[in-house]
């Protein structure tokens, strides 16, 4: 062990609440609810010894115009919740993308539509992905697979957020939120930047800060729309994340993101003992999406197989990526049942029997 | 009037002439023009506002939380730090600034369907957290920017373009008294209902919103000021007309005053 590390057994939920602390978040609200309450237990836990701030709003409505507020005075600030809160969130995540505000949030998915389950899902890659909210924006969306991303990510979307004043979501789901693994807590240097434009209260050296979202005059609007789309082209030429598994000498293609992709993995490592030549690509960053990596896999492979907890989402986004050079098929279990790999290397076999 | 010269705030020389400055605009106020119609009591009670903000010589420290509403624009009137909330949502972004820089006054400005209708929770949990900021609220009784739908506060028999035969209480509610509903939350510190028809109206008016301001100091609540104000475009009646009617009408429903005041005990610590 190295002296500035520090290894701990832990939920991912957890993780991610002590990530935060340490990543010198200023403040967090949130509502509670399953299966992420534990990220408010810990911080209102570890509040009164630690210097951050964490306040149980009425509702995941106030939670996020909270988070508005918060980060527009300039404050390193977060939320959490899970997809029926996620869901009341997102007029405030669309106001808080057109206003430019830096901030941190998590959806740890569960099933729905509805009040569903509080069993793990990843039916909101749309929600995530395509927008949530109204209008045209995006956020910087990051698929943690364990405990110890689900830390690391936080550390990540901080800085991301700050980087291009725009919101990182991190979408998790209700097992990696609610699992114990191991995770590693190394020293790192926190980085915070100068946000000259945050409400501090118009002092006369500078003239005064507006946060807003409103734009009445439509040449104005425009205007905020194309600094917008220049933003995001920058976050799509530099941010793009994702992991190759045994993708050098692949015939085949497993692509799929957090807890789909450790089903996968060892999907992988099963079809391999049987001698099929499968590799897994996993996106990290669900937007930006890492399309350029599927398009030059697709070169080489003969089929791809999409693995999610849904109908069928992400699968929309490898087709348009390899752009019908293979045929890209999917595999999906709903309602917070989670497939074992062996089920899901069957239906694996029977695709690649059909090309 | 290229020789008018301000030698001190209260003198004026032009030419050989010195006049005493008994009125001035303040300065908190922005050179942009008004965009309320005339005769509109937000303009009244934005430049108490900034009277109040200039008076206490706290520009420096201050965020404004705008609302949506006639309102909307409040933010381009005052010569301060300002955020533009979502609907109803003020009291929940104030928090958030209050939270993160509590040496700072914040302040929302908010009408009747922003404040009452859709921000309703928000606004009690603002209050019953005690959370230390001023509200001022604006009842008007009626939607004003979306043009004169019915609000929470319209009185009994009020005609809007959604209740054109009157607000009939029986199947769209009772107007909504937000001070009493709010003033028994012990996170109400201070609670008062205004008005800005009359000239003594709008003196009193001013003293309150500096009372919630200088309460703001004291760390012990909200500070809630509602003032009734009037909407001559949607009301269908003159400015003047208003004015009487807050008199007839509202004012009966809505009686002025102080509904919550401190004690002595409370305001020990203020100088």
């Amino acid at each position: 062990m190295e002296q500035n590390e520090d290894i701990r057994l832990m939920k991912g939920n957890e993780a991610m609440a002590e990530a935060a602390i340490q990543a010198g978040m200023d403040a967090y609200f949130g509502y509670p609810i399953t299966p992420q309450s534990e990220v408010l237990e810990y911080l209102t836990r570890e509040m009164p010894s630690r210097n951050f701030l964490a306040l149980q709003a009425e509702s995941e409505v106030a939670s996020i115009n909270m988070v508005y507020g918060a980060a527009g005075a300039g404050a390193r600030v977060m939320t959490s919740s899970s997809s029926p809160g996620w869901s009341l969130m997102q007029e405030g995540v669309s106001y808080i993308a057109s206003a430019q505000l830096p901030c941190l949030l998590v959806n740890v998915n569960r099933g729905g539509p509805g009040l569903g389950t509080i069993q793990p899902s990843q039916g909101d890659y749309f929600q995530a992905t395509k927008g949530g909210g109204h209008g045209d924006y995006r956020l910087i969306v990051l698929a943690p697979n364990s405990v110890q991303e689900m830390a690391d990510f936080v550390f990540l979307g901080f800085e991301l957020a700050d980087k291009y004043r725009n919101p990182v979501l991190m979408l998790s789901d209700g097992a990696i939120g609610q699992m114990m693994e191991r995770v590693i807590f190394r020293n790192r240097e926190i980085k915070k930047i100068a946000k000259p434009w945050a409400t501090t209260g118009k002092t006369k050296d500078r003239e005064r800060n507006i946060i807003t979202s409103l734009f009445i005059q439509p040449e104005k609007m425009e205007k905020v729309n194309l600094e917008l789309m220049k933003k995001y082209e920058e976050i799509e030429k530099n941010e793009k994340r994702y992991e190759e598994i045994f993708t050098d000498d692949a015939d085949y293609i497993i692509v799929a993101y957090g807890l789909s992709a450790r089903i996968s993995h060892k999907v992988v490592l099963l079809a391999r003992e049987k001698g099929i030549k499968v590799g897994l690509l996993r996106p990290i960053t669900l937007w930006p999406y890492p399309s350029e990596v599927l398009n030059k896999l697709a070169d080489k492979a003969k089929g791809m197989f999409v693995v999610e907890l849904n109908a069928g989402q992400m699968i929309e986004d490898v087709r348009l990526a390899v752009n019908g050079k293979v045929r890209v098929e999917h595999y999906g279990r709903m309602g917070g049942i989670i497939p074992s790999p062996e089920e899901v290397e069957e239906h694996f076999e029977k695709f690649i029997k059909t090309l | 009037m290229e020789n008018k010269e301000i030698l001190t705030p209260q003198c004026i020389v032009e030419g050989d002439d010195t006049y005493d400055l008994v009125y001035d605009k303040s300065h908190i106020m922005t050179e942009t023009r008004l965009h309320y119609c005339p005769g509109c009591g937000h303009s009244t009670a934005h430049k108490i506002l900034a009277e109040v903000i200039q008076e206490m010589g706290i520009q420096d420290n201050v965020v404004g939380v705008a609302p949506v509403g006639c309102s909307v624009f409040a933010y381009d009137y005052l010569h301060i730090d300002w955020q533009e909330a979502a609907h109803g949502r003020a009291t929940a972004v104030a928090t958030g600034i209050k939270r993160c820089l509590p040496d700072r006054y914040v302040f929302t400005y908010q009408g009747d369907g922003d404040l009452a209708a859709i921000g309703t929770g928000e606004t009690i949990h603002c209050v019953n957290r005690g959370e230390n900021i001023v509200i001022i609220f604006i009842n008007n009784g009626v939607y004003g920017m979306t043009s004169g739908q019915m609000a929470p506060t319209s009185l009994a028999g009020m005609k809007t373009t959604t209740s054109p035969y009157g607000r009939d209480v029986h199947t769209m509610g009772y107007p909504i008294k937000v001070s009493e509903l709010i003033a028994p939350l012990p996170g109400a510190f201070y609670v008062t209902r205004q008005a800005v028809h009359t000239p003594n109206a709008v003196r009193k008016a001013k003293k309150a919103i500096e009372n919630g301001f200088k309460y703001q100091k004291l760390g012990k609540g909200t500070s809630f000021i509602e003032i009734i104000s009037n909407c001559p475009s949607n009301w269908k009646m003159t400015p003047v007309q208003t004015n009487e009617f807050i008199e007839t009408d509202m004012i009966k429903y809505y009686p002025l005053g102080d509904v919550k005041v401190p004690s002595k005990e409370d305001l020990k610590e203020l100088k």
